[in-house]
């Protein structure tokens, strides 16, 4: 294969002005952390050299200036500045723009004069960077605590211990897991861990061996003041050995989150086209697989159905390791934030703090790729809408920062990506006043609070009283949630007055195949998703005659409005003796389907319904079966969607 | 949901005390009489601390710690002893036993909520 150069160094560089730009948010935060300036000075030097050699000379030349400006930050002569950050941040994306060629260059002529400008006003407010460090240099002390091996089999517990000393003063805690022994000899109860603790501020020896009151002659216990004179920790003075720490995690295979977004590993990069070309591939070899074992166990003899069920057992694991293949951690999506929450935080001049939980959860590359915008828009939202003023926050008793909380993790096979803030929450007044004046609802419409935030999501509906830039033009929410459905997945709003709003959106790990649970309607076969099954329940001739018209059933004391899918699909055939319902679920919402035979678990591959059918409700898409015919899959959303209406006709009419 | 406590003690006047001390603060408290009234109750409930005497008729405090902690359902819990001496041997005895903390007799009711709230974190 030949590949082009310059496309190799455009991937190599957005991977480089990615790490620059982590390194430059970072450093923002922590002016005097040299690890960080030496490293965006290195990503800056890379990309120059690269640049140069691969031709990319206007981007060798600009990048020149910013790396030998972050030299002299390197080498002491000036020293970071929140200014400085800010002009090389802009600069970033100058390069960036240099490499996608994209450019008006008299963008760079004027980052560098600010830069050059940002440069002197540092060298002049830092001629002595002892004299600017922050006043926060007090006194305080570095500890090293060890426990009884048996202090947490005699009541001690170590969490409480640590949240006595953070009670006392500004504490950093660092777990040491050197001392844990491997799993087949770690005793539970048994207390290895050690903690090296920085602790800041104006606190006597007494006050810190009074948390140890109790296991103080059998502990380790170690003491030493932090002169006032001493430039800020920012690390403790002895950070964990971090090679020794991971070793001895690893030797015990703990289910600790890997620093999956930094990591470097062994890697080859592979053009994503090539690997959605083998995921078709495979696709096709599982329906082909499917053919053999059917033929196998209709007119196979015994050789043949050993061989059929190999390799149904190896394109089972030939699939599980495509799709693993495909799986990125949301690291990557989440990474992309940060700037985001940066440049809103100054464009709103609200202090905000973006918190990621779970970036190692994984999910199919193009589905990260989709999931991009519509988060955008869900954290701009939070941003603009959602947080409050500092002075609207501090009236209301809350910290003056806002706090925007993005998580991700893993529930079953699909994953949950949540968006919350601690801001004011939904205004439901507003929102229903101006679904209102939009027409959406007629005044006195009785809704349910849930549906009355699901309004947020109807097409042309902002509640934004003044239109910022942020935010746009109320074209958001609903397209948001079109981009999520079309993922096939979903997405849910829960707020509480004056103190936030969430937002979860449920995403299936991949797009491209999915268990499904075969069904028979009529002489048709269709394919659920077996995600969104909840059980399968008979439904007896009895049953189905007492329901008549009101196409009810009693589940466990909750009544379940059911679909007849051979009425919904005019098959024109006589019901079987036996149907049955298989009751789905999408959030809370449940839905009996009745159907004539439920056939068993299938491989499915999905392929998309043709130009031609796109549009028709209820199909999400189709799949070959074994036997060569094909199976629609069903839109379960869509489904649950048309039950609704006829449930509340019936909650209705009593 | 507030944590609960078993106090052992033989004297009833320094239960009530106890019991007035922690109800105080916020704590369900369940008395004891003795060291073997306490074993019984520890093994019937479970109980978020416990604060027991040291020299009590039927079973001492020690002997009543060394029989909780020798139940894999007891590790963890924190053990309080109140004692009167407050030499180092008797201390020793007790940790050996198995005792997170101790007070030292006589103590008021803030001492005793101070203790608990440490052993607690609540």
């Amino acid at each position: 294969m030949s590949e082009d150069p310059a496309s190799v160094f455009r991937v190599e560089a957005a991977d480089l002005l990615d790490q620059v730009e982590q390194g430059l948010l970072d450093l923002g935060d922590r002016l005097d952390d040299m690890a960080l300036v030496d490293a965006v000075f290195r990503g800056l030097h890379t990309l120059k050299g690269s640049g140069a050699m691969f031709g990319f000379d206007a981007l060798a030349a600009f990048t020149h200036h910013c790396e030998s400006a972050f030299d002299r930050v390197r080498k002491g002569d000036v020293p970071a500045t929140a200014e400085l950050v800010a002009v090389i941040l802009s600069a970033r994306d100058h390069m960036r723009a240099l490499v996608d060629g994209t450019a008006p260059s008299a963008d760079g002529e004027a980052i560098l004069q600010r830069l050059a400008g940002a440069l002197a006003s540092a060298t002049r407010d830092g001629i002595s960077p002892a004299a600017t460090a922050p006043a926060s240099a007090l006194a305080g002390w570095q500890l090293f605590l060890r426990l009884p091996v048996d202090a947490m089999r005699n009541g001690t517990n170590p969490l409480t211990l640590l949240d006595e000393l953070r009670a006392l003063g500004d504490c950093t805690v660092i777990a040491r897991a050197d001392g844990v022994p491997p799993l087949s000899e770690l005793d539970p109860l048994d207390c290895h861990i050690s903690w090296d603790v920085t602790l800041r501020g104006d606190i006597s020896r007494e006050a810190i061996e009074d948390v140890f009151l109790f296991v103080m002659d059998d502990m380790e216990l170690r003491l030493d003041p932090i002169a006032a004179a001493d430039s800020p920790l920012v690390q403790p003075v002895s950070s964990p050995p971090a090679a020794a720490t991971d070793a001895a995690v690893a030797d015990q295979g703990l289910a600790e989150a890997p620093p999956a977004a930094r990591a470097v590993g062994e890697s080859v990069r592979v053009p994503a086209e090539r690997l959605d070309v083998l995921m078709d591939r495979v696709g096709e070899l599982v329906i082909a697989q499917s053919r053999l074992s059917q033929l196998a166990h209709q007119d196979g003899g015994v050789a043949l159905r050993s061989v059929a069920e190999e390799v149904e057992r190896l394109s089972g694991e030939l699939r599980d390791t495509m799709m693993g293949l495909r799986m990125v951690p949301v690291a990557s999506l989440f990474g992309r934030f940060r700037r985001l929450v940066h440049d809103l935080a100054r464009d709103t001049g609200k202090a905000i703090d973006l918190v990621t939980e779970g970036e190692s959860t994984e999910i199919d590359k193009s589905v990260i790729e989709r999931l991009f915008d519509p988060l955008v828009h869900i954290i701009r939202n939070s941003c603009d809408h959602g947080l409050e003023g500092a002075a609207d926050r501090r009236a209301a008793g809350k910290n003056e920062t806002g706090m925007v909380r993005l998580s991700a993790h893993q529930a079953g096979g699909q994953v949950v990506i949540t968006i919350r803030d601690d801001g004011r929450g939904i205004d439901r007044a507003r929102v229903r006043a101006k679904a209102e004046a939009n027409g959406l609802v007629q005044p006195g419409q009785v809704l349910s609070d849930a549906e009355l935030l699901a309004l947020i999501f109807a097409p042309g509906f902002s509640t934004a009283a003044q239109v910022t830039n942020l935010s746009g033009r109320g074209v958001g929410m609903d397209v948001v949630k079109r981009t999520i459905e079309t993922l096939r997945g979903t997405i849910d709003v829960a707020s509480v007055d004056g103190e936030g709003s969430e937002i979860t959106l449920r995403i299936p790990l991949t797009l491209a195949i999915i268990d499904g649970l075969l069904v028979r309607v009529g002489d048709s076969r269709y394919v659920l998703p077996l995600a969104a099954i909840e059980e399968c329940v008979e439904l007896s001739p009895e049953q189905d005659r007492q329901s008549e018209g009101r196409s009810l059933i009693t589940l466990r004391d909750r009544l379940v409005p059911f679909l007849r899918l051979r009425e919904l699909f005019a098959t024109g055939t006589r019901p079987d003796p036996f149907q049955k319902i298989v009751v789905v679920s999408i959030g809370t919402e449940r839905v009996g389907l009745v159907v004539d035979q439920i056939i068993g678990n299938h491989q499915t591959v999905i392929k998309s319904m043709s130009m031609l059918h796109r549009d028709i409700g209820s199909f999400s898409g189709a799949t070959i079966l074994g036997d060569g015919n094909v199976a629609l899959i069903l839109d379960i959303g869509d489904l649950v969607d048309a039950a609704r209406p006829r449930e509340e006709r019936l909650r209705a009419a009593g | 949901m507030s944590a609960s406590i078993l106090t052992v003690d033989d004297s009833a006047s320094l239960r009530m005390a106890i019991r007035i001390a922690l109800t105080g603060a916020g704590y369900a408290v369940t008395e004891a009489c003795d060291g073997a009234d306490g074993l019984a109750m520890a093994e019937a409930s479970r109980f978020d601390l416990i604060v027991t005497d040291l020299n009590m008729p039927n079973m001492d405090g020690l002997s009543m710690i060394r029989a909780l902690r020798a139940q894999p359902a007891q590790a963890g819990v924190p053990i309080i002893f109140l004692s009167t001496e407050s030499d180092a041997d008797v201390k020793a005895q007790a940790k050996a036993a198995g005792a997170t903390g101790w007070l030292v007799k006589p103590f008021n009711p803030d001492q005793l909520v101070k203790v608990a709230r440490k052993v607690l974190g609540r």
